[in-house]
């Protein structure tokens, strides 16, 4: 048979544009702007979610471990989707988990935890939603990776497999 | 409830869609005639897409915000208009348009093909409801417009300020009708090609749909374009913004292809352009949806980067490419009996040789806005590509463009002698010296400038005198090629002659240059239902002691809060007065921008005389 060589040429071009396209969409966690990564975290002060005492986040990230600040809201669906990522960090030995509860309605939001289990050490509330701003935070979930009050990663969106392997790499 | 019935006729309106295929299947056997069947089937799909997003429509007006989209897109302070146009100002909302779009166009398809062969229509269908079906089941899958909330929040997120205004809600309608469009090109040309009736008759039926979505298509880039004017705040029409390229590619084609069909319908020659064309149009349109909705470019069209929304059309997209590789490669057969014979003087010579201008100003868009990606996989290196790639490989090739512009059209078909051409010569050398004299009283580059703005002044008195000599039986080719000429005309003006003004001022100052003095006098504070503003008064006195008062804006919006800058402004036949104020943290001085732009409303002015030679092309075709 013989080998048409145009069409096998165009075929295999678009198969290779195909490949880069594809290991783009991979990369598009890469947009997160640079800035906020290595950047000291911004300190604030606000009310603990059980006991609605208020408490200043310095002394929450002072340790010499990762902490993992999470944003979430029981409204929000994605929040939801990542909640078993959540849990299954929560095993980590050297990772705390810090919650903040973003523009939530306090009893919801303690409804979403007992029915799906509550994965965080500590959890903050921002009723008006104006730490996440200070954080440079897009919405909800979104969540930071955190050492010596340095961002190390952050994420938009949702967790997933792939990260919550990625951060358990990092600290370790 | 507005939302559940919603969700139901999207799913039921797919349950129609695998029926049509599977009914044009078994017609496709036995096809003496059209089954009954088909036109019902289609216009139930169109209906129950519709009645879909009326239900989303619906949900957007009375917020109901225990629908996702509703709650991310929508507040309850919001003014009725950009509820409505909510609808449409999101990932969700706006493939739910595309769908409606799509559908009816099959329906109109199928009602106006009525005079061609069977087996054609019926694979058209199938084409067309392969796309329709890959669109369905991206919506229900990845991208629902009808997710449930609980608890229901009392108030939505609401809809990004910038895109709050009255140009851009109609634009996603207007640039879709384009975009969508071109599927039905698509689809009929993959069936011609399978059927073998690309032909002078498929070229005759076509036309119709090409100058319609090209219509649609440049009408909606130019409300795209007007509304970054005015609304972006950086005086300027076009910023080669990956997002505004994605949306040109396809015009490109799209172009290219309506010369290319007036070729074949008269010549039947041309018959691998018109089919690689069409495919090219859609493929980019469909692109131009990935590119922008993956999150893989970022931009005020990214409403939602997610990955898996991006490899759902990534693969959709790739899967339509191969499969018209593959009808194009192995169905589509040269008549090697027909003698491509080309004489160097006739009108099919210089549409080729236009053709493969503007496949070189496509490629050049392509790689200027594919290429960062690419660079970035590969050598995990960012680079952002500017104007000045664009203008350096565009500019210079404008010029032969423009000549065989000017005078392609004055040839005959097969083979002709230049006529005329005496005028032909007068005019050449009234533009250079015309062009010369203008450009020596002004203070630019002499020499690329003379000779840019010769040919474009050639190409404009040409197609005027055309209008004069009475020579209208082609009126409608006539008035896009004269509007294209003012629009080059408008831009080099523009760009020859802007000025600009950037200074910081506190109330009271005055800010002075040779030709203009502009005095900041007060800023006043308004509040509207969705936002608060700011307004800066100034005048501006020029050199002859006229005086012009100017008001830019600020505007607080307070859901979700973002600040906008409205610019201020005045537009005239002649020039256009620009001014936006920008707020500076932590000081008292706003930062003031001050441009005049001539010609600038001839710039929008020539796009719609462009347009309108489409128009005139439908209705005119319409009649015969």
């Amino acid at each position: 048979m013989k080998i048409r060589i145009f069409p096998t040429i165009v075929f295999i071009l678009f198969v290779i544009i195909f490949i880069l396209f594809f290991k783009g969409l991979k990369n598009s966690n890469i947009y997160v702007p640079k800035a906020n990564i290595n950047k000291e975290i911004p300190s604030f002060k606000a009310k603990l979610f059980e006991s609605s005492e208020e408490i200043s986040s310095e002394e929450i990230f002072k340790e010499d471990k990762f902490y993992l600040m999470n944003i979430w809201s029981s409204w929000c669906v994605p929040c939801r989707e990542e909640h078993n990522f959540l849990e299954n960090l929560s095993t980590e030995k050297n990772l705390d988990l810090i919650g903040l509860n973003y523009k939530d309605d306090n009893e919801s939001a303690k409804n979403f935890l007992k029915k799906l289990g509550n994965p965080y050490d500590i959890i903050f509330l921002d009723p008006k939603g104006i730490i996440a701003i200070d954080w440079g935070a897009y919405g909800v979930p979104e969540t930071y990776l955190i050492k010596n009050n340095m961002i190390v990663k952050k994420i938009i969106g949702p967790l997933n497999k792939n990260l919550v392997l990625e951060i358990k790499e990092i600290i370790r | 409830m507005a939302s559940l019935i919603g969700f139901y006729s999207l799913v039921f309106g797919a349950c129609s869609s695998l029926m049509i295929i599977f009914f044009s299947l078994k017609n496709f056997k036995n096809s003496e005639k059209l089954s009954q069947k088909i036109i019902p089937l289609t216009f139930l799909q169109f209906f129950l897409v519709f009645i879909s997003f009326l239900g989303l429509i619906f949900s957007f007006v009375y917020s109901d915000f225990s629908n996702e989209t509703v709650f991310n897109h929508s507040h309850t302070t919001k003014p009725l208009f950009y509820k409505i146009s909510g609808t449409w100002g999101n990932h969700e909302g706006s493939l739910l348009l595309w769908l409606l779009v799509l559908t009816s166009f099959i329906f109109l398809f199928v009602l106006r093909s009525h005079k061609q062969p069977i087996q054609y229509r019926l694979l058209t269908i199938i084409f067309q409801e392969v796309i329709i079906i890959g669109f369905f089941v991206f919506l229900i899958k990845t991208s629902s417009p009808f997710n449930y909330l609980y608890p229901i929040p009392e108030e939505g997120l609401g809809l990004n300020p910038i895109l709050q205004d009255p140009a851009l809600a109609i634009h996603p309608p207007i640039l879709y009708l384009g975009y969508v469009g071109t599927s039905i090109i698509f689809s009929s040309a993959l069936s011609a090609t399978s059927v073998n009736y690309i032909s002078k008759e498929w070229a005759k039926h076509i036309k119709m749909w090409v100058l319609t979505s090209w219509f649609f298509l440049t009408l909606g880039i130019l409300l795209g374009s007007i509304w970054a004017y005015y609304e972006l705040g950086w005086g300027g029409f076009w910023f080669w913004d990956p997002v505004e390229n994605v949306s040109l590619m396809p015009w490109f084609a799209l172009t290219t292809l309506i010369h290319c069909i007036l070729v074949l319908e008269k010549r039947s020659q041309l018959t691998s352009w018109a089919i690689i064309l069409s495919i090219t149009t859609f493929t980019l349109s469909m692109s131009g949806t990935f590119l922008v909705r993956s999150g893989i470019l970022n931009s005020v069209h990214t409403f939602a980067s997610d990955p898996e929304r991006g490899l759902f059309i990534l693969i959709f997209l790739f899967s339509l490419i191969f499969l018209s590789l593959f009808i194009f490669f192995f169905f589509h057969k040269h008549d090697n009996n027909k003698k491509n014979s080309f004489f160097l003087f006739s009108k099919e010579t210089s549409i080729l040789i236009n053709n493969w201008f503007m496949m070189y100003f496509l490629s050049v868009v392509l790689v200027g806005t594919i290429y960062p990606i690419f660079l970035d996989v590969i050598a995990s290196e960012k680079i952002s590509i500017g104007p000045p790639f664009y203008h350096k490989l565009i500019v210079p090739f404008l010029i032969p463009f423009l000549l065989v512009m000017a005078i392609g059209p004055k040839l005959k078909w097969i083979k002709s002698d230049l006529l005329d051409k005496l005028n032909l010569i007068i005019f050449f050398a009234i533009s250079v010296l015309l062009s010369i004299f203008i450009i020596k009283n002004l203070d630019v580059e002499f020499l690329t400038n003379s000779i840019l703005l010769s040919f474009i002044f050639y190409l404009f008195f040409v197609t005027v005198r055309d209008f004069f000599i009475g020579r209208l039986n082609n009126l409608s080719q006539n008035i896009a090629h004269f509007g294209f000429s003012l629009f080059l005309l408008s831009i080099i003006f523009n760009n020859m002659l802007s000025t600009e003004v950037i200074t910081n001022l506190k109330v009271g100052d005055t800010f002075q240059s040779e030709k203009f003095k502009i005095y900041f006098e007060n800023l006043d504070q308004k509040k509207e239902k969705n936002f608060k503003s700011l307004i800066g008064k100034f005048v501006i006195e020029n050199s002859e002691g006229d005086t012009q008062i100017m008001k830019p804006e600020l505007r607080i919006y307070n859901q979700p809060n973002i600040v906008t800058s409205e610019a201020y402004i005045k537009t005239n036949l002649f020039s256009d007065k620009f001014m936006t104020m920008n707020y500076v943290q932590n000081q008292e001085y706003l930062n003031i921008r001050y441009q005049i732009k001539p010609l600038m409303i001839w710039i929008w002015i020539s796009v719609v005389i462009i347009a309108l030679g489409g128009l005139i092309s439908v209705i005119k075709n319409n009649e015969n």
